[in-house]
């Protein structure tokens, strides 16, 4: 009976050693959030400084008790800045994400249930668009709109709706013969509200789940495109902006970049985490 | 001879549940028994635990023995166990499509096998696998040992498969569910196969199944197995015409049997327990027309000898006795 | 709720099918398309209240018929008339009256209900889309319909996941229900249940049609409960109906090779009956290459040389006994082939 219990002993004490159980990474994730959420709402109130007060007694000031992130070459608090920058931010990622995601999950859904002619002309309309490149695209439209965040939305909503659209399409064409649907049918339900009621409430889940790495992307592509100028206009705080006004600070004053840069870091593992945590979830037998 | 003997084996889930409790079984040399039961009954996990293949995460042997020949196959390690698995015991599975290779022809994965246990050379293992497949009946073997499965329909998959699980010379045969996704004209040929096989080979085979029919026509010996637990075993005839635990008699009572009648059918009333709701003592005490309030408190012993049952109130013959405990 | 009132007889069938085929385009290389042949050539009929069996194995197209008799699949050729109105090619009106008088059961139960959606909207749609009852009447109507099939009220707040597989399949025949249907098309809807559950479905489906009046079209493999259930069956091969007639005759004295070699292969709870020494060999071919003559000739024992050219054999009939087989024909005793060689193992009736 021994070796039994051995046995029986070895494999009770397996437990899970890859990544986070999916609960905890849900709840990490939207703690995470919420507290960015809350900082974007209060700043206004909580921050200690205004962000685009200049202030030339203290320009390049490394973190101290004052100014705890420091201040950059005109003085201002990189801690005010980035929590005013959280709001912008933000708002970045929930218009750059909402946009598309509608537009996307419309057409997607669409194209997959209708099939046949209209389902082949958006894939194709789909396949010239992700010929070019994302971020060529990206500044190719803002070029011609002209810099700052309303052109940003825009191209953002022109570029990112394919990839809602490939995967809610490639959705419904699995749904579209499972037997829930032929039931609707044979009972007489109209095609909208099969569509609508029946398919998209069930084709989401994989939708949703990405639209949490999206915002990773339309983050990252919001800091990019401010980055390069093309986005939010100085003296605004914004993440991206800041890492690009600190660049030449980088080797005398590193905390002009580096606490923006994390901000974008923490914001974006945060959408990560709940990305894994919701696709855990939802994942389950949809 | 008995080949195989489960004793007391009880395997937990992580929450402590037993999903199978306290199996006995004993398989002779050369028998094919069939283990019936329906989902939840634990038949299928029972079977994995005999090759120590227990799914994933969170179930644990956590009693028992399992003798092959009298070696009990959970106190060995690790290497001992793999050059059992397919050696000693075969298994073959209810969906062929999944347990063969998709990327290796049917040829292939034979000869490897044989080149694995047997150390036959690459030419000596493809013709011992054209040869299998000319013994498990498929046409023109030498042609189809090259095809893939794929390109096998579902009843010349299930032979290929089989000739997989014999190409290592195996002494029994695990069958779990081979013919409940073929076609009912394919599932005969095939039944007949494992009887062939049987009556040439003498290889010992336990038939999981849910259709008792299968089972009458095919087994010799019959285990019946309700929520994890073992409720009656015996040689089939026995069994059939008399049984003794209400829920063998249930399951019979209620399959459409050809002779006629246009009535209803003779029903068990609610569902097979899940693992999480396991009902006190008897664990078919809610379905049972006879049940006691001992039943609810009390686990019943299987009683002894070669037609066995486990039950407070077994029926005998027919004749309902309450007072037999 | 009921409407037994209704079945003032008609002198046509509720459902009449004639020559009816459906094609599946089956994509070749660039312009060569071939095509599938589902459904060959099928006609048959349901009486109001009568229960027709159908069944076949895999790419017989007994599904494919199912659906294509209630326009859910396109059908290339034949027509299909719903209580005398012809509804292939049929105007809107006529099939809006189809689908209001008639209702499918599905063979994956947790599959055929939507996921997100509890039990209780499930049906409360098909109420609220038909206009069955008044708003305020809904939960009410749900309430009985669940108690009908044998679930309790409380179930209305579950989502198919909470359910067990029986569960699911009972809820899906309320939903059936709600429309107050004529005519139920069950499409191998017990075969993914427990062995117990069934029996309970079966015996459900007896007493609603009782209650009801319902005529329903039992598509199975098992014929164990086609015998059970069934007044008559039509057996499909390949997307032709080989043979159809009352369940009785045709069970006990099949005409066609394959009803036989079907019939012998159903597994009973019998001992010492042995298994069959030649079952039937072979296995159901593809129906994208369908063999010339007879479609069943490549594995019939019977098989003479005129079945293996030229059109399929012509149905025949001996009273309301149909069959598409050649033999016999050179009998001139009347001895039936079958019944000498292929069922001495089945049970004397």
């Amino acid at each position: 009976m021994s070796m039994t219990e051995k046995i029986a002993t070895q494999r009770m004490g397996h437990f899970h050693l890859r990544g986070l159980p999916r609960q905890q990474a849900l709840r990490l994730g939207m703690l995470m959030l919420s507290v960015w959420v809350l900082i974007a709402l209060l700043s206004p109130w909580i921050a200690p400084f205004d962000p685009i007060a200049q202030d030339a007694s203290v320009t390049l000031s490394p973190p101290t008790f004052i100014h705890p992130f420091g201040t950059d070459n005109f003085g201002r608090d990189i801690l005010s800045r980035v929590m005013w920058g959280a709001r912008i931010d933000l708002q970045i990622c929930l218009i750059g994400v909402i946009f598309p995601f509608t537009f996307g999950t419309l057409i997607g859904a669409f194209a997959g249930y209708l099939g046949g002619a209209v389902d082949t002309f958006f894939m194709r309309v789909i396949d010239v668009v992700l010929a070019f490149p994302f971020l060529v695209l990206m500044l190719s439209i803002i070029a011609i709109l002209g810099p700052g965040l309303g052109s940003f939305y825009i191209a953002m909503a022109m570029v990112g709706w394919v990839s809602y659209a490939r995967l809610v399409r490639s959705q419904v064409l699995t749904l579209k013969h499972r037997d829930f649907i032929l039931a609707a049918r044979s009972l007489g339900y109209s095609h909208p509200r099969i569509l609508l009621l029946h398919l998209l409430p069930n084709a989401l889940t994989s939708s949703l789940v990405f639209s949490m790495s999206d915002c990773v992307l339309v983050l990252l592509s919001g800091a990019s495109v401010s980055y390069l100028g093309l986005g939010v206009q100085p003296p605004v705080a914004e993440w991206g902006v800041m890492v690009a006004e600190g660049q030449s600070f980088i080797t005398t004053a590193w905390w002009i970049t580096t606490f923006p840069g994390l901000a974008i870091v923490v914001l974006a593992m945060s959408f990560s985490l709940l990305a894994d945590g919701l696709g855990d979830k939802l994942g389950e037998r949809p | 001879m008995t080949l195989m003997q489960v004793s007391g084996l009880t395997i937990e889930d992580r929450q402590g549940v037993a999903l199978v409790d306290s199996l006995s079984l004993t398989l002779n040399a050369g028998d094919i028994l069939g283990l019936v039961g329906e989902s939840g009954s634990g038949k299928t996990l029972s079977c994995r635990a005999m090759m120590r293949l227990l799914p994933g995460e969170g179930l644990h042997i956590r009693a028992g023995e399992i003798r092959l020949n009298g070696t009990d196959l959970l106190t060995l390690n690790d290497k001992r166990m793999t050059a059992i698995r397919g050696r000693e015991i075969g298994m073959i599975f209810q969906n062929p499509a999944s347990h063969l290779n998709p990327v290796m022809t049917i040829g292939q994965q034979i000869a490897e096998s044989r080149r694995l246990h047997f150390g036959a050379s690459r030419r000596e293992a493809q013709s011992q696998a054209v040869e299998l497949l000319r013994q498990v009946g498929i046409p023109d073997p030498q042609r189809r040992a090259d095809n893939y499965p794929h390109e096998f329909s579902g009843g010349m998959r299930q032979r290929a498969m089989i000739a997989v699980a014999l190409a290592c010379e195996p002494k029994m045969l695990i069958a779990d569910e081979p013919t409940t996704a073929l076609d009912v004209t394919v599932q005969m040929q095939i039944l007949r196969l494992l009887r062939d096989l049987r009556d040439r080979l003498g290889i010992a085979i336990i038939l999981i199944t849910h259709d008792l029919g299968v089972v009458a026509q095919t087994c010799d010996r019959i285990a019946v197995m309700y929520g994890g637990r073992l409720c009656e075993t015996g040689e089939k005839r026995p069994v059939l015409a008399q049984a003794q635990h209400p829920y063998t008699r249930g399951l019979i009572d209620c399959q459409p049997v050809s002779e006629g009648g246009s009535g209803r059918l003779i029903t068990l009333p609610g569902q097979p327990p899940v693992a999480a709701h396991f009902p006190s003592g008897c664990r078919f005490h809610p379905r049972c027309a006879q049940a006691s309030a001992l039943c609810r408190e009390n686990q019943p012993a299987m009683s002894a000898g070669g037609h066995a049952t486990a039950c407070h109130h077994p029926l005998n013959h027919g004749r309902h006795n309450e007072s037999f405990v | 709720m009921s409407h037994s009132s209704d079945l003032t007889p008609q002198p046509y069938p509720l459902l009449e099918v004639e020559a009816l085929s459906v094609t599946f385009p089956v994509s070749g290389f660039g312009l060569k398309k071939r095509h599938v042949q589902a459904v060959n050539g099928v006609s048959l009929h349901i009486h109001a209240g009568e229960t027709l069996g159908l069944v076949g194995e895999s790419g017989s197209g007994k599904s494919t018929l199912g659906r294509a008799m209630l326009q859910l699949e396109n059908a290339s050729a034949g027509r299909v008339r719903f209580n005398g109105q012809l509804i292939t090619d049929g105007m809107k009106p006529d099939i809006v009256r189809l689908r209001q008088q008639t209702a499918m059961i599905f063979q994956d139960p947790f599959s055929s209900l939507n996921p997100r959606q509890t039990i209780g909207e499930s049906i409360g749609e098909v109420l609220r889309v038909h206009n069955k009852v008044a708003k305020a009447d809904i939960t009410a109507r749900v309430s009985t319909l669940l108690t009908l099939v044998g679930l309790s009220p409380e179930h209305a707040t579950r989502r198919p996941q909470a359910l067990s597989g029986g569960q699911c399949q009972r809820a899906g025949i309320a939903r059936a229900l709600a429309i107050e249907p004529r005519l139920i098309v069950a499409d191998e809807c017990v075969a993914a249940l427990d062995v117990s559950i069934q029996a309970q479905i079966i015996n459900l489906l007896m007493d609603l049609r009782e209650r009801m009046g319902l005529a329903i079209l039992f598509i199975a493999h098992d014929l164990a409960i086609v015998r059970r259930l069934c007044d008559r069956v039509a057996v499909m091969y390949l997307g032709r109906i080989v043979e159809s007639g009352p369940t009785q005759t045709v069970f006990n004295a099949p005409r066609h090779p394959y009803t036989a070699a079907l019939v012998a292969a159903i597994p009973e709870i019998d001992p010492d009956r042995p298994l069959p020494e030649h079952p039937l060999q072979g296995e159901p071919p593809s129906p994208v290459s369908l063999p010339a003559g007879c479609a069943f000739h490549p594995r019939c024992a019977f098989a003479l040389p005129e079945c293996r050219h030229g059109a399929a054999p012509e149905t025949r009939h001996i009273a309301d006994h149909a069959f598409a087989c050649v033999l016999d024909n050179h009998k001139s005793d009347g001895i039936n082939p079958m019944t000498e060689g292929m069922l001495h193992e089945a049970k004397a009736f």
